[in-house]
């Protein structure tokens, strides 16, 4: 590392938001790129208009969606999260969801999301790993509120079709007092 | 205004099982309530496994105000304002680290970490500058209670024993459920911001006519425990200590059940380190109530609601926006108890929490019901004709009365009203 990096690495403070360095892939597969994105964009879609079930089958047995607080690569199993879901626990989430009661999803908000800056992470197995970012509007009885992270996903192939056995999704203003957020992030 | 008007000020705001909806949104009431509440009367800060280690510092507040709790080179806790005495720059912007000194940006004053200040840039710029008067403010007055930090910026006053009174009791049940009667803060908080005054929030906290409906989402789907708890039939008591002190007590439901860890809705099974710790540190008999009671539920004035597993820190921002700052309990030395309080406590409240999302919603839509000026006010009656006196001499009600509010009210209404 140059002289001049090591004086733009910044403050402590910062790492933690940047976290642990990733490694990027740099072969560029056009059609991996568009799969995968296809999917997210899927994804997204699926979380803006609130289709429960078919999101909760876009995960395998063994998945994890973390939405980690006061950073970016916390330690999850001493720091609190404000999600840490393990497939039964998201599986409760969707319940929970679908009962109608939620009051604050009830009604729902309305929501629209932009996916975006796909990077593939280089994978040492048949996993896919993409991080990409996201901008989220929504608006409900309080008002707006714009919602923007970083996310990253572990996808897999389970009988032809691609699954998340992985979703994290790093806010940009998780170190900070933020709003109820109750919908799917 | 003079005196008499004053006091019928609060007659009007502040009756017997009514009070007026502006109490919540007057934001001449709110400046009033910092001044008379929050920069007068004993303010939980933090505990003191935040700053474990000698120079380590943390960001709190006290009410609005931001409060930097350091453990100093000497190893005592201080509580310093963060604000430089010279023109009133922050002298750090970390939420928290290790550090032996803060230097101010602006000139480059410095201050040691138990607020003194060691030198100024360009020294000879001062002829009589006394730095010993020149060092960062300190929160009035610091006390310690098993290791729970608390804060008063009133020279004088009740102690803070005076002030926690009963309440004391409850921080005692808490630490006795640690195997080695600790307790300690060190999973970091999560912040949840809400459109709602802070006094929405104390209420709800012993409010235990809600549950039933606003979390009839998550009851209805997972097994919680809670149920009984809080229905028509319930066994459990809301205790009001004094100093607007209030707390749900379920030890009756428990020790029906007689089962230890019912109250965390688990099995000696499935936490055998924690019991057997328990076991060897008090004793079989004694181990089995304090499992049998469990951990208390209970809302010390203004801000330190201490719910079974978490604790939430409320913090007033506005007249109608409040902070919840809420992180699960650990146990000194019991990982599997503490893994389980973590998991337990990150499912349920925070901004995506089973629970709190949806108690913060109900907290959002009563300030923007108040925008509708009629009827003047909120209606806090149930239960005044079963309060009765438990054998210790405090008020108690049924687990779904709104003696818990009434009492947080009295006590608001003694503070706020020049006596």
């Amino acid at each position: 590392m140059t002289t001049e990096q090591e004086a733009i690495a910044g403050p402590e403070i910062l790492k933690a938001w940047i976290g642990a360095d990733r490694v990027f892939e740099k072969k560029f597969d056009p059609e991996l790129y568009h799969e995968v994105s296809q999917f997210i964009f899927r994804e997204a879609r699926l979380q803006d208009i609130h289709d429960y079930d078919a999101w909760e089958d876009l995960w395998t047995d063994d998945a994890l969606y973390w939405v980690p607080a006061n950073g970016t690569d916390i330690d999850p199993e001493t720091q609190m999260s404000m999600v840490y879901d393990n497939r039964s626990r998201i599986a409760l989430r969707v319940r929970q969801l679908k009962t109608g009661r939620r009051h604050s999803q009830t009604p729902p908000s309305q929501l629209a999301r932009i996916i975006s800056n796909f990077e593939f992470l280089k994978s040492a197995t048949d996993d896919i790993k993409v991080v990409c970012n996201a901008q989220i509007f929504e608006t409900n009885l309080r008002g707006d509120t714009m919602w923007a992270a970083r996310n990253e996903y572990t996808l897999r192939r389970v009988d032809g079709a691609l699954k998340m056995a992985y979703k994290k999704v790093v806010l940009v203003n998780n170190n900070k007092a933020i709003y109820t957020l109750s919908f799917l992030v | 205004m003079d005196g008499p008007v004053l006091a019928d000020k609060w007659d009007a705001l502040i009756e017997p099982g009514r009070v007026h909806g502006s109490l919540y949104y007057d934001t001449a009431i709110f400046k009033e309530e910092i001044e008379k509440i929050w920069f007068t009367t004993w303010v939980y800060i933090g505990h003191e496994s935040e700053v474990p280690n000698n120079n380590d510092f943390v960001t709190k507040a006290l009410g609005p105000m931001p409060v930097l709790m350091t453990r100093d080179r000497k190893g005592e806790v201080q509580l310093l304002l963060n604000r430089c005495p010279h023109r009133g720059n922050a002298v750090c912007v970390l939420e928290k680290g290790n550090k032996a000194s803060f230097t101010c940006p602006y000139h480059s004053w410095t201050f040691s970490n138990d607020g003194a200040l060691i030198g100024y840039a360009f020294p000879d710029g001062y002829q009589k500058a006394e730095k010993s008067e020149l060092g960062l403010s300190k929160v009035t007055r610091v006390a310690n209670y098993r290791g729970f930090i608390f804060g008063s910026m009133a020279a004088e006053g009740p102690t803070l024993e005076e002030h926690l009174g009963g309440a004391i009791t409850a921080l005692d049940r808490l630490c006795d459920n640690s195997p080695t009667g600790e307790v300690e803060i060190t999973a970091g908080f999560l912040q949840h911001r809400t459109k709602a005054n802070w006094k929405f929030i104390l209420e709800n906290e012993c409010d235990g006519y809600h549950p039933a409906f606003v979390h009839s989402s998550i009851f209805s789907v997972a097994d919680s425990g809670i149920t009984d708890l809080y229905g028509a039939d319930a066994v459990a008591v809301t205790r009001s200590f004094g100093n607007g002190h209030t707390e749900v007590d379920p030890r009756p439901e428990f020790r029906r059940r007689d089962k230890p860890l019912s109250w965390f809705n688990t099995k000696p099974e499935r936490l055998p380190d924690y019991v057997q710790q328990m076991n060897e540190a008090y004793g079989p008999e004694r181990a089995r109530e304090i499992m049998i009671d469990g951990t208390p539920h209970i809302m010390i004035f203004p801000n330190l609601f201490i719910a079974e597993i978490q604790i939430f820190v409320i913090q007033p921002v506005s007249a109608n926006e409040s902070i919840q700052h809420v992180t699960a309990l650990q146990f000194k030395g019991a990982p599997d108890m503490n893994r389980r309080l973590r998991q337990q406590t990150m499912g349920s409240v925070g901004p995506a929490g089973f629970l709190l999302a949806d108690d913060t919603e109900m907290y959002e839509r009563n300030q923007r019901g108040l925008e509708i000026r009629d009827p003047e006010y909120l209606y806090l009656k149930r239960g005044e004709h079963r309060e009765r006196h438990d054998e210790d001499g405090y008020l108690i009600g049924h687990a779904t009365d709104d003696l818990p509010s009434r009492e947080i009210w009295k006590h608001y209404r003694s503070l706020m009203e020049d006596k």
